[in-house]
């Protein structure tokens, strides 16, 4: 009994039992791969059962929607571009780029007290704890455990998740907190007289350094206006899918080397790289 | 007849208590409805206190700190807050093996939620202690839903033990 009490204190405080967890973690995978089987025979029975018209139906919108948002990145890649001069006219400091990896749940349910879920990539393939998470439509959480294959997700509904985030529409800086219920996030202490209004989109404001800046995380859904209570009852609904999607994005935050000059001469000229990788060149603030 | 028995036996002698331990953990992990995840019996829990109230000399606090443990992990829980609360529920079916199996099974089924709701209470303690998580009356539910199923698991397990020859 003190053995756990002891364990309990000590990974509650520090990161140091991070490699017994992997070794067990290791040691009951088979265990979590079979738990997963039914789930993914009935995935197996459905992709089997879904006739070829299907598919190539599914196939051909795919491909329409492939070639609109090609069009978009187009553009995109030209305004980067265009931000980055900009930037450097500005002076900015540095600006940070993101790559991301794919991964996808693993079917097996965790603590029913937390918000958790299980992914496929692990430290091996560079996941740490602390990792945003995001999926299409946007911010479904962060790594709190990552082991050597699998890694635990908090989603952002988890009662011990918070995330600071902005109004797109006007800057405001919030704080989005989880309840721990499916679809209701709580925007607490915003004063009576804060501009939010119903159905804003709140995003991440990269404030903490742990989410990258501008990705969406929740819609204002309800406003309660009491004058009794010091602050506005904010409620919202993050925008991602959290229970729904099955293929997840680990996204990496690359911060480019501030002492390399000889990064800021080529710019224009290999652009489409740059931008493709989406790295992005540091400022000026070279002083020359 | 016994000599089947006895080239079957020691065979499985003593890999029925892990192999059902294992399978307990397989149905912990198992995904469910969402709206059936609060019911969900705590099916290591019962494992353990059968095995406990069954063969007490071979099963106890160890095992359910053990098993516990691997919990923890499965579920990425908090390091050792079920290897503790299942390290009290071993020792509380230990203690009173000699009674419980002496019940008729709705008793049984009683002390069953009994205990399992002492392990639940120190389960959400711990919740409490560590991390600021609410966790309401539902909590509760798998004791119930354990205390419904204790019946059923109890003819299989027994059965189960009888024919590794475990006593």
């Amino acid at each position: 009994m003190s053995i756990s009490v002891g364990l309990m204190i000590i990974d509650h405080r520090s990161e140091n039992l991070s490699y017994f967890r992997s070794a067990v973690a290791l040691a009951v995978k088979p265990l979590y791969e079979m738990s997963a089987l039914p789930a993914r025979l009935g995935a197996w029975v459905d992709r089997a059962s879904r006739s070829h018209m299907d598919v190539r139906e599914q196939y051909d919108r795919l491909r329409g929607e492939q070639i609109v948002l090609k069009s978009r990145l187009q553009k995109l890649e030209a305004l980067e571009a265009e931000n980055r001069r900009l930037n450097r006219l500005l002076a900015a400091s540095r600006k940070v780029g993101e790559e991301v990896l794919l991964a996808q749940l693993v079917e097996v349910s965790l603590d029913p007290f937390t918000r958790k879920v299980l992914v496929n990539r692990g430290v091996r393939d560079g996941a740490y704890s602390g990792q945003p998470v995001i999926d299409p439509d946007g911010v479904i959480g962060q790594i709190t455990h990552a082991t050597l294959f699998t890694s635990s997700v908090t989603l952002l509904t988890d009662q011990s998740h918070a995330i600071p985030a902005q109004i797109r529409r006007n800057g405001l800086r919030v704080v989005v907190y989880g309840l721990g219920v499916p679809d209701r996030l709580s925007i607490p202490y915003l004063a009576q007289d804060a501009d939010i209004r119903d159905g804003d989109i709140l995003v991440t404001s990269g404030m903490g350094g742990r989410f990258p800046p501008g990705y969406p995380v929740a819609r204002v859904t309800e406003i309660v206006k009491d004058p009794n209570e010091p602050f506005l009852g904010v409620t919202g609904m993050p925008v991602a899918r959290l229970d729904y999607t099955r293929d997840v994005l680990l996204v990496w935050q690359v911060v480019p080397d501030d002492a390399d000059p000889a990064q800021d001469e080529p710019d224009t000229g290999n652009g489409q790289a740059e931008a493709a990788s989406d790295v992005a060149v540091q400022g000026a603030n070279d002083g020359g | 007849m016994q000599i089947s028995a006895d080239t079957t036996g020691p065979r499985v002698r003593g890999w029925i208590i892990p192999i059902s331990f294992g399978a307990a953990l397989l149905l912990m992990a198992m995904p469910l409805p969402t709206w059936a995840v609060p019911y969900r019996p705590d099916w290591v829990g019962i494992v353990l206190i059968y095995w406990c109230i069954a063969v007490p000399h071979r099963v106890g606090a160890g095992v359910g700190w053990s098993v516990g443990i691997v919990m923890d992990v499965m579920q990425f829980t908090l390091l050792g807050q079920n290897a503790l609360s299942k390290t009290v529920l071993g020792f509380l079916a230990n203690q009173s093996h000699l009674r419980i199996r002496m019940y008729p099974m709705w008793q049984q089924c009683t002390a069953v939620f009994l205990l399992l709701s002492i392990d639940i209470g120190l389960v959400t303690w711990v919740h409490g202690v560590a991390g600021n998580i609410k966790v309401g009356w539902s909590a509760w539910w798998p004791a119930a839903s354990s205390m419904l199923i204790w019946p059923w698991l109890f003819i299989i397990l027994r059965d189960a033990r009888r024919r590794s020859y475990i006593c």
